[in-house]
């Protein structure tokens, strides 16, 4: 079924933060941020602004009732600076107008003075200078020493990837009002409704039960509104509450831009070691992360890229080790792939690097170490269900891949200024938080004496379908009309202490909670059914088309008479599902575990032309087998398979952050940040679903679908990387494993001296 | 005052001439389909159609309200997306194509898409595959990976196919692609505007102008603050400034002609028979819509697509004094003095552009490279013509380049070199290093300067490749 917002969404009445009716006397907000990127606060005049016409009142952290705290795994972050900025961008002032061209105005009017520090914005700078963010962390499984001493070939290298701006088109903003009985209520454009629940009672001072936090869905977050939707709602209540007024603030593009962090930069090192069969059997690794000035959510983050090292492959020993470093950025955060993409971008590296020493196709050292059940990754699971080899075994039989090279090879012979390339891109991406307690939801479900079913979960829409799923969880279960149910808001009073709509899993999460609620309302019915109809407890009751099917009974009860019956009995049609994942665990002392309920595996297949007078590159095709499990919404499941892999295509080819060396960022605007267009995208996307149906722990056994495929887009990096080695056999010297690959880049190495 | 067609309603209001069309219909009218994503242009989630009668009829084209003054919008129809939308929860075929085929995700940036392809079903255009992705081509989508929109796309396309060529609207009202209003509105709109011929209090006369404004589409980008508390004047509708004439070998190209006027005119196409291919390079659908010549001129952007174009053609300017009506011409390349620095004075106004009209003996090419290949500014652009005598000899050459100076460069010295050269190995080697001294590119977020010099060498190579003097380079 289509998206059920979809309506509302092609007739512009969906409603987001900044369409809701203003309301009057509501004052707007807007940010005075650092003019540098390190630095102490010497002298802030504020004075002058706030005479201006129109504002209202000009806050400092001093006007903070409770703590100015607003980090969330390590509490390293003011709301506003005090003392010190850490990053071009840091909020430090807010000025609050009664129209928000006043509050810009203001802005201008207010005087600061900042004595510089030394910025670094390289994360290997960082780590020379001792300046981390969080503990570093190593994985290791069997003796990469003695391994290496084994090793046939050995090859060790550098790779590093970029960050990547978010740019979810709709900014980052809320919208927040007083209400009775010294409470405030804010609607947020945010994936953890809890989270801005739990910092604004922080920053306020007062108990998390006075604080209620209203998502209607988000205009995109693709992991920037995880965390970072945080400040601007606890910036929005603050003012409320002091000024006992509506407050909003919606971020103009560039200030999102440069205010809010993005995916994490790497730099990372890698030592490969192959036997003579070219199996690999040891791999080395050490990750340089740029986590920015605060820690965010970067410890989990990083904990991702190590648990993902080693991507599909059976690698007998491994050490990968990780540091969060200190940078003079903003705090950079969860992005769709979450540290994954980075760790599987070295692996990818190296297994190129050790491909083009031996002379051989990368994709001959992919096939051949392509895990398989039994294997224990690094980090102790053992792999169940595994789809590697089906996925890829499947994609070769729809495209022959060694035709599909053979055609690139007599190409490129009869084409003197134009090269293809190809590349193959296995994914293994885990199931779960990898913080276990964090694998828990709730959901609420109500019939109404009419029949109809209101579903309330801690799950957010933000595009994904998620509300979908949910509709066709409660639909199912109730044999019900999808018409007959409603998904109401997200809102921290009807469904309380919710992980935020994360790491793929929120469709796993909140439909198991919700189908634990269809259920406990079903055993209610059932029961009264029994008893009512004097049928043998247990015998099966089916809820279907509108009606109830009792076995034992020649005709249904319709579902509407079931419900009055029910409630004139006075049976509770109300329940509050609980799911909490079972299984995991995850020992951080030992760095062993079982973290997470599954792997989603697949593999894509792309190829590239370049065009090697101009540098620049067209997509070809990309083809995918990806394993779905049992896909309850093949509509929403692919439009998460195409738009993950197109914007993994990003990361890797067009989308580059630029920072100068003052750590003020270039790539400021969306003139001078680019993702990809209808044009850029490739001429082919072909998915395939591989319908496996392995005991997984999914919901429906319809697998998690929002992360893996971004990983897809990695291929692309490695298919111009080769269509450039096609023209310029020499271009592995100047071509560096150093994402994204812009057509700067590809001029430079097609050309380079 | 402004006043003209918001949907259904005549709307009038007393806000500033230059405020933005985009916060005019979400904050003055709370029409909150039309959503803000970047404010530059760049995303086309709020776009919007605006509707100019010509003649009896009403033709529409999608524009950024970003990035419209309302003074551009007075005594026009304007469409957002709350005026397209069908009584009775019904959905028009755009819309429901867009449903059917999951071309919506988080949904913020598919008002965009609908009034985009909205556009399409209002225009006479061919409504082949090739045209409807084109009017989706200023729209960024951050969820889908545009696949799903294709299909939507595909699905417009055979929707369109029975399109009537005359007097379509009935058949779309009939139809429900859009609402039956629509009929009324040219209708409404001639009075509209015969009322305000008659009535001068519409008028800005007797208000200072602030800023004389073709398309906003830069000016607007950089100056927002500023103007949406100004007076503007709108000289995108100038009649006066606009069209393109031929007058012996000269063509005229006056300033308020836009990018898509200068694309869609048969005049044009004939002299540039890849005229699409370059334009495609050029900003989106909606932004060409507004984008003038004399704009992109003006602006002394020393990367202006347009500027570039007009460079390698050899062309003259033609200033127009407000004060004293004079008028004074100039070759283009020596407007540009500096960074942003025009031989112009302040009252001195572009009225056009003129170039000679290429004969057979004339070869054209544009080339453009940026890091996203559409909808982006160029790190390197340049443009080449050759006048090449039948034996290959290069007769004149006239070879320009963006994003290499502080100002968009006419290659004085390149250009000089070729004269009565034939390319050859040897005679390109030569030349490169003449492009090479006189260019300075410097390192921003387009490129570092050693990639723009070696860009710029590779794309006056590849008006080589394209024109295949002699055989040279030709495979």
């Amino acid at each position: 079924m289509a998206n059920i917002d979809a309506f509302g969404h092609v007739t512009g009445t969906s409603i987001y933060v900044d369409d809701i009716p203003v309301m009057q006397g509501t004052l707007f907000i807007k940010v005075f941020d650092a003019p540098v990127a390190h630095g102490v606060i010497e002298a802030l005049d504020y004075s002058e602004a706030e005479e201006m016409e129109g504002v209202v009142k000009v806050f400092s952290y001093k006007d903070i009732p409770g703590e100015n705290q607003i980090g969330g795994i390590i509490a390293d972050e003011p709301l506003l600076a005090e003392k010190e900025v850490h990053f071009w961008g840091q909020p430090i002032l807010l000025v609050v107008a009664e129209n928000e061209i006043a509050a810009e105005e203001a802005l201008h009017k207010i005087h600061i003075s900042i004595k510089e520090l030394p910025v670094i914005t390289d994360p290997k700078e960082a780590f020379l200078k001792g300046k981390f963010l969080h503990n570093s962390r190593t994985f290791e499984s069997g003796n990469t020493e003695n391994a290496f001493r084994e090793a046939r070939y050995i090859f060790e290298g550098s790779a590093d990837s970029g960050g990547q701006e978010h740019l979810y088109l709709e900014t980052q903003g809320a919208y927040a009002y007083p209400m009775e009985h010294g409470s405030i209520k804010i609607h947020s454009s945010t994936q953890g409704p809890t989270q801005v629940q739990r910092t604004v009672a922080k920053v306020l001072g007062i108990g998390m039960n006075k604080v209620e936090v209203d998502v209607a869905r988000l205009g995109g977050g693709f992991g920037g509104k995880e965390d970072q939707a945080s400040p601007w709602a606890a910036m929005t209540a603050l003012v409320s509450w002091v000024l006992k007024k509506p407050a909003k603030c919606v971020l103009h593009r560039m200030e999102d831009m440069r205010m809010t962090g993005k995916r994490h930069p790497y730099r990372s090192d890698y030592k490969i070691g192959l036997d003579k069969d070219f199996n690999i059997i040891a791999y080395e690794a050490t990750f340089f992360q740029n986590g920015g000035a605060a820690a965010d959510l970067s410890p989990a983050v990083m904990e991702r890229t190590l648990f993902h090292a080693t991507n599909s492959y059976q690698i007998p020993h491994v050490k990968v080790q990780a540091h969060g470093c200190k940078t003079n950025l903003p705090p950079n955060t969860a992005f769709r792939g979450f540290g994954g993409p980075q760790g599987m971008f070295v692996i990818e590296s190296a297994i190129d690097h050790a491909a083009q020493k031996l002379k051989v196709s990368r994709e001959s050292i992919q096939a051949r170490n392509l895990m398989e059940n039994g294997y224990q990754f690094p980090y102790g699971q053992i792999v169940e269900g595994c789809e590697a080899r089906t996925c890829w075994e499947e994609l070769n039989a729809k495209y022959p891949i060694e035709g599909i090279r053979k055609d690139i090879l007599t190409f490129n012979e009869n084409h003197a200024f134009l090269k293809k390339g190809m590349a193959l891109m296995p994914v293994c991406f885990g199931i779960s938080f990898t913080n276990t307690m964090m694998n828990h939801s709730r959901a609420l479900v109500h019939v109404y004496s009419d029949g109809t079913v209101g579903v309330s979960t801690g799950a957010v829409e933000m595009g994904q379908g998620v509300n979908t799923k949910m509709l066709q969880i409660a639909a199912q279960e109730f044999g019900l009309d999808a018409s007959q149910i409603k998904l109401e808001t997200t809102n921290t009073t009807r469904v309380a202490n919710t992980s935020p709509s994360a790491a793929s899993a929120t469709s796993d999460l909140n439909g198991k909670a919700l189908l634990d609620a269809c259920s406990q309302i079903k055993a209610r019915l059932k029961n009264m059914l029994w008893v009512k109809n004097d049928l043998e407890a247990g015998a099966e009751v089916r809820f279907e088309g509108g009606k109830v099917w009792m076995e034992g009974m020649e005709e249904p009860a319709i579902w509407i008479d079931v419900v009055l019956d029910a409630l004139a009995r006075r049976i509770n049609l109300s329940a509050k599902g609980h799911y909490a994942t079972p299984k995991i665990h995850f020992d951080k002392i030992k760095e062993k575990g079982h973290p997470f309920a599954y792997h989603v595996y697949g593999t894509a297949l792309t190829t590239v032309t370049v065009d090697c007078i101009r540098g620049t590159y067209e997509l070809e095709a990309v083809h995918i087998v990806h394993d779905f499990g049992t896909s309850m919404n093949r509509l929403v499941d692919l439009g998460q398979i195409e738009g993950g892999l197109v914007q993994g295509i990003g990361w890797m080819t067009m989308e580059e952050v630029a920072y100068n060396n003052k750590g003020r960022l270039l790539s400021n605007a969306l003139s001078t940040y680019k993702i990809p267009d209808i044009y850029s995208v490739p001429k082919e996307i072909n998915t395939h679903f591989l319908p496996t149906d392995n005991n997984n722990m999914a919901i429906y056994k319809s697998k998690a679908v929002g992360e893996p495929p971004l990983m897809y887009g990695i291929g692309a990096f490695f298919a111009i990387a080769e269509a450039i080695r096609a023209f310029n056999p020499d271009a592995p010297l100047h071509l560096p494993y150093c994402a994204p690959m812009t057509p700067e880049k590809v001029l430079m190495a097609l050309y380079g001296e | 005052m402004i006043s003209f067609i918001l949907n259904n309603q005549v709307v009038k209001t007393g806000l500033p001439s230059g405020s933005t069309l985009l916060d005019f219909v979400r904050y003055e009218k709370q029409l909150v389909g039309t959503k803000i994503g970047c404010r530059e242009g760049d995303c086309g989630a709020c776009n919007v159609l605006v509707g100019t009668l010509v003649g009896e009829e009403i033709t529409y084209q999608t524009m950024t309200s970003c990035l419209t003054p309302l003074s551009n919008v007075h005594a026009k129809h304007v469409l957002t997306v709350e005026g397209i939308n069908l009584s009775n929860r019904q959905l028009s075929p755009v819309q429901e194509l867009m449903i059917v085929n999951n071309g919506t995700q988080c949904g913020f940036c598919t008002i965009g898409f609908v009034m985009s392809l909205t556009g399409v079903v209002l225009s006479k255009e061919n409504p082949t595959y090739a045209n409807v992705i084109k009017a989706i081509d200023g729209n960024i989508c951050r969820c889908t990976g545009y696949k799903s929109i294709e299909r939507a796309a595909k699905g417009l396309c055979e929707t369109l196919a029975e399109r009537p060529a005359k007097k379509p609207l009935s058949w779309l009202v009939e139809q429900g692609f859009v609402p039956d209003y629509l009929q009324n509105i040219p209708a409404k709109l001639q009075s509209l505007q015969q009322k305000l011929n008659q009535d001068s209090t519409f008028n800005d006369n007797g208000q200072k102008t602030d800023f004389f404004i073709g398309g906003g589409t830069d000016l607007m980008v950089q100056k927002p603050a500023i103007i949406r508390t100004s007076s503007t004047t709108n000289f995108l509708d100038d009649t006066q400034l606009k069209g393109i004439h031929i007058e012996g070998n000269l063509c005229r190209v006056g300033a308020s002609t836009t990018v898509t006027e200068f694309e869609d005119s048969p005049e044009i196409q004939k002299m540039f028979p890849d005229l699409s291919k370059y334009l495609k390079l050029v900003s989106s659908t909606p932004i060409r819509n507004m984008a003038t010549m004399g704009g992109n001129i003006i602006n002394a952007s020393p990367i202006g697509d347009m500027t570039i174009f007009f460079l390698a053609l050899n062309s003259q300017v033609i200033l127009k004094d407000a004060l004293t009506q004079n008028s004074r011409t100039l070759p283009l390349k020596d407007l540009f003095l500096d960074y942003k620095k025009l031989d112009k004075t302040d009252t001195e106004y572009i009225e056009s552009l003129q170039f000679e009209v290429p004969d057979n003996a004339t070869y054209f090419n544009f080339e453009k490279v940026s890091k996203r290949t559409h909808l982006d500014i160029a790190s390197v652009n340049s443009a080449c013509q050759l006048k090449v005598a039948k034996d290959g000899a290069i007769l004149q050459a006239h070879i320009s380049a963006g994003g290499v100076a502080a100002i968009p460069k006419y290659l004085d010295k390149s250009s000089a070199f070729l004269k009565g050269k034939k390319m050859d190995d040897a005679t390109w080697k030569t030349f490169s290093e003449v492009l090479d001294s006189e260019v300075s590119p410097i390192s921003d977020a387009r490129g570092s300067a050693a990639y723009k010099r070696l860009l710029l060498r590779q794309l006056v190579l590849a008006h080589f490749v394209e024109f295949k003097l002699n055989h040279w380079l030709a495979f």
